[in-house]
């Protein structure tokens, strides 16, 4: 009997969830191992650098840059104040002095006789990491990281906009088939992540703005709504920095595509928890796709093997083919021949053949499909 | 290392982002020949995070196919112990995303555009180029640095005793930046001085502490010269240095090499100037892969003057590409560039969605005619976009004062004029998936015709499994060894495209051309509008003569006959007469049928 790889999303019931909170540059945590967080608590901060505002003093006070170390009141290394005088001229017997002012509160960093430029850099800005998914600290880098973990439901999106949100779950729609539109959405759904089915429109999305609903997971969208959300062309699939007010994870693709059914009904089951959202997608190497998070304190976890999806295909196995002619279509596979076929493309390539669930049979490319859970 | 002719076993790896490709060369019967390939995935990220472990599973399939050893104690067996191993091992890389690189310079059009062709030259991905004069507050170009997170920046500024306030203020700005590079946290950002040698000492003050700072000579000593040869080198140093070094299994790797790792589109810039070098011809190469396409060229440094030396260029379109950056090919060039090529009438709404699902599984192939056209169509403007890029890149040095006459006024070319001369360019070779494994090679040559539109004659060529890295690389250490598997094994000659200059009314004659061979002589009359292709198997030799039109030109001047030696190619002859340049028709119908007549002609989609 045949096999082979065969890539896939994570749709894992009970698994340890690991997240692990990095600062982009060295901070201080603010959590130790073994303490219980909040989603929406702090676990680390740092100081980001503060802005910087060259300031041309030269051209300000009309003289000439190697005459700048002549007219600083400051040096290097010094702190000003906004508006505070930092450089001036002596003027003509004492009279028709110039100054030069701070733009902003700072340090003088640098200045330059060459340039006649004076670098004042501002105060530094704290930068917050929240725990993002409710559950207890495993690890602890100091200055660097904290680790948060749960036992939980870990589901991976395909394609997402925006970044974290967290929100009580809770279905907008009665079936995985059924168009999530703005008429679904009520005030009700404030503060929530609210479910749809095969499709969320631009006006669900606009809706959900409006309300003030955290996350929306849907299983497609269309490109046509994407534009309309955004406002641009997006061209390339790296997000997560939108500033849409919510956060959008479709789990099936682009058009208008069911919900898998295990995915929808494990949303189902837990409708009424509280759940973290990411919609942060980079489909590049270094792979990241959008995540919902379901923490569940009170469910005996069982790990998944790694953090990989997809894994062995063979006769038997689940799947679901992913391109055109029968896209989004979910099926069993029947055989895994060794041999290359060739496609009505005529190109030769590795197949599988597939049942699909009404009883037709196909035969696709091993790269036109992904495994999913039973 | 056995030197020369003594290299008899040859290993070579290209790691790129997501396949690390392995071939293995030997010398048989006097010449060196591609004996087998293997593949595997990348491993420099989770869960292997050592690079080295791709290269083993890629050999290890290699080992596979020849019933050979190459690895020992978990290592490429080199220099070879018996039957074990190779004489010679090489390697190339753009995994992790290959060198990205921020450049500054003073004037856009001056330093900074020849900071971005040092950059460019020596495989890296350009981030963005600052200037002086490129309309941005110094808060925002401060701000561009860090949210970009370059692995290095190539600073200049100035001709030599030329103006010193503008590399200085730059240095001010990178140092303001306080830029951590992408690998090795705690390491200073390296950063390389080539601009007016007069302020070494100022940059050095101002940066020395800040950033790990390499001073090298200016790329442009004067304005009449460009020399990227010192930066580029150091450029090469610095990413085995600070980016390879810090990268994960890296310092293994570079330690089993004969010679040091490359940046994969150095080597293909390599290979490319040595086949230009040896052929004498003017070429331009294009890989274009799942999200980025590079260019790159190798012309004549005067488009005027035949005795000029060659100049090579590259440039890479960063977000053109057919699986992750497959819908910014419609982003950047409009939906309706991209459906021009397709024969068929489809829904747009649909379409979008399609190619929006390859982009966010970018692993699927074409399983339907349908399908396999619309990505082919994709590729012809992403091959347009990325050739237009390379064109405004690809140019003389502007800024350089002329002494011009009162009659030169009507001749003279203004400074930055293109390089690329479509007449006078011989050769087009193409890369990557969509082209080198395209179902009929046919479908290749027309998506570089469409996509370049070369004009006059030019062969068509395509890397049959993309090994140019690999040779690229071997060149340094066995020039002949690169070059015999480049021609027997890399290169597969698709044919010629002959294609005059010019415009004129549909079904008026454009063209005559006879095609002598030692088998006898066939003459073809094309008219505006029209595609054709006559058969001439590769290595049989023909002397093809055209006659272009009213209106048209093949390389002499209007209406010049012009006549050249060519070989056959696996496609043979593609006579175009559709014009230069050209577009399929706007309206639908004349369209549908246009493209249906062109690619029946070619016979390029099989009959459905």
């Amino acid at each position: 009997m045949g096999y082979a790889y065969t890539p896939g999303l994570i749709i894992a019931e009970n698994t340890i969830v690991r997240k692990v909170r990095g600062l982009p540059l060295k901070g201080e945590v603010l959590v130790r191992i073994g303490q219980r967080v909040r989603a929406e608590e702090v676990v680390a901060e740092a100081k980001l650098p503060g802005e910087v505002r060259p300031v041309n003093v030269a051209s300000e006070l009309g003289i000439v840059p190697d005459e700048l170390p002549d007219v600083l009141l400051k040096n290097e290394g010094d702190p000003v104040a906004k508006d505070e005088p930092f450089a001036r001229t002596r003027g003509l017997f004492g009279l028709f002095k110039s100054e030069c002012r701070a733009p902003i509160e700072g340090t003088i960093e640098s200045v330059s006789a060459v340039t006649g430029q004076a670098v004042i850099r501002g105060r530094p800005k704290p930068l917050r990491k929240l725990a993002y998914v409710a559950g207890t600290i495993v690890d602890v880098r100091e200055g660097v990281s904290a680790t948060v973990e749960a036992p939980g439901t870990l589901i991976q999106g395909i394609f997402g906009l925006a970044g974290e949100a967290v929100g009580t779950l809770e279905l907008a729609v009665e079936s995985p088939d059924a168009v999530l539109d703005a008429d679904r959405i009520t005030p009700e759904h404030a503060g929530k992540v609210i479910v749809g089915g095969s499709l969320v429109t631009a006006d669900a999305i606009k809706a959900a703005v409006a309300h003030g609903v955290k996350g929306i997971v849907s299983g497609g969208l269309n490109d046509a709504d994407v534009r309309a959300t955004l406002g641009y062309e997006l061209g390339v699939a790296i997000t997560g920095e939108e500033s849409l007010g919510v956060t959008v994870i479709i789990t099936e693709g682009f058009g208008k595509i069911s919900m898998a059914g295990a995915t929808f009904e494990l949303l189902r089951k837990h409708s009424g928890r509280l759940a973290s959202v990411n919609g942060t997608t980079q489909i590049r190497a270094g792979v990241i796709r959008p995540e919902i998070v379901i923490p569940l304190d009170d469910v005996p976890a069982t790990q998944v093997n790694g953090h990989e999806g997809g894994g062995v295909l063979r006769v038997g196995t689940r799947l679901r083919a992913i391109r055109e002619p029968y896209f989004g279509r979910l099926g069993r596979c029947t055989a895994v021949p060794p041999e290359l076929e060739t496609l009505t493309t005529e190109a030769r390539v590795r197949v599988l053949e597939v049942e699909f669930d009404d009883g037709q049979r196909a035969i696709l490319p091993r790269a036109n499909v992904e495994l999913i859970e039973a | 290392m056995p030197d020369g002719d003594n290299i008899d076993t040859i290993l070579a790896t290209d790691c790129g982002s997501t396949t690390t490709k392995a071939i293995l060369i030997e010398k048989k019967d006097g010449e060196y020949r591609l004996i087998t390939r293997g593949e595997a995935p990348t491993t420099v990220e989770a869960p292997a995070e050592d690079v080295t472990r791709g290269v083993i599973n890629a050999v290890g399939e290699v080992e596979d196919l020849t019933g050979r050893e190459f690895i020992k104690n978990d290592a490429i067996c080199c220099p070879r112990e018996g039957a074990v191993g190779c004489d010679a091992y090489v390697g190339t890389s753009s995994a992790g995303g290959g060198l990205q690189m921020m450049v500054a310079g003073a004037a856009q059009k001056m330093t900074a555009e020849s900071a971005q062709r040092a950059a460019l030259g020596a495989g890296a991905i350009v981030m963005d180029a600052l200037a002086v004069d490129d309309r941005r507050q110094p808060h925002e170009r401060i701000e561009r640095i860090r949210s970009k997170r370059p692995d290095m920046i190539l600073l200049s500024g100035g001709t030599d005793g030329g103006t010193k306030t503008h590399p200085v203020a730059m240095a001010q700005i990178v140092a303001a930046a306080e830029a951590r590079p992408r690998f090795g946290a705690g390491f200073k950002l390296p950063v390389i001085y080539a601009g007016n040698a007069e302020v070494q000492d100022e940059i050095k003050r101002i940066l020395g502490e800040k950033a790990a700072l390499y001073v090298t000579e200016n790329i442009r000593p004067q304005l009449e010269t460009e020399n990227l040869g010192p930066a580029r080198g150091k450029i090469h140093d610095l990413f085995l240095e600070h980016v390879m070094a810090q990268a994960p299994g890296y310092s293994k790797l570079m330690g089993w090499t004969t010679v040091p790792l490359m940046p994969t589109p150095a080597a293909v810039g390599l290979i490319m100037q040595l086949i230009a070098e040896q052929e004498g011809i003017q070429v331009v190469g294009v890989d274009i892969g799942g999200a980025t396409t590079d260019v790159f060229s190798v012309l004549r440094s005067d488009r005027d003057d035949p005795g000029s030396a060659n100049v090579f260029n590259r440039t890479v379109s960063a977000n053109l590409g057919m699986s992750y950056s497959i819908f910014n090919v419609v982003a950047e060039a409009g939906f309706e560039n991209v459906m021009r090529w397709v024969p068929l009438e489809l829904d747009e709404r649909d379409i979008r969605n399609r190619i929006r699902n390859k982009m966010i599984r970018p692993t699927t192939i074409p399983q339907t005619l349908e399908e396999l056209m619309i990505e082919q169509a994709l590729c012809r403007e992403a091959l347009r976009l990325a050739f237009v890029q390379h064109k405004a890149m690809a140019v003389g040095l502007k800024g350089v004062q002329q002494q011009r006459t009162i009659a030169d006024i009507f001749t003279q070319a203004a400074t930055g004029r293109t390089l690329v001369d479509m007449l006078g360019l011989d050769m087009i070779v193409g890369s990557g998936g969509v082209l080198s494994h395209a179902p009929r090679r046919s479908q290749a040559a027309l998506m570089m015709v469409d996509g370049f539109q070369p004009e006059g004659f030019t062969e068509l060529a395509v890397d049959s499994i993309f090994m140019m890295p690999q040779l690229g690389v071997l060149s340094t250490v066995n020039k002949r060894a690169a070059l015999d598997v480049f021609h027997k094994d890399c290169l597969i000659r698709l044919g010629w495209c002959i294609a005059p200059r010019g415009t004129g009314k549909e079904g008026r004659a454009c063209m005559r051309v006879e095609v002598r061979t030692d088998s006898g002589v066939e003459s073809h009359e094309l008219v505006v509008g029209e595609l054709k292709r006559v058969p001439l198997e590769p290595e049989t030799k023909a002397t093809v003569t055209v006659t272009p039109a009213k209106g048209f030109d093949v390389g002499a001047g209007p209406r010049q006959t012009v006549s050249r030696e060519v070989a056959g190619g696996v496609v043979g002859l593609v006579l175009d007469a559709r014009g230069r340049p050209f577009a399929p028709p706007e309206e639908p119908a004349p369209r549908l049928h246009k493209l249906a007549e062109w690619n029946a002609a070619l016979d390029v989609y099989p009959a459905v």
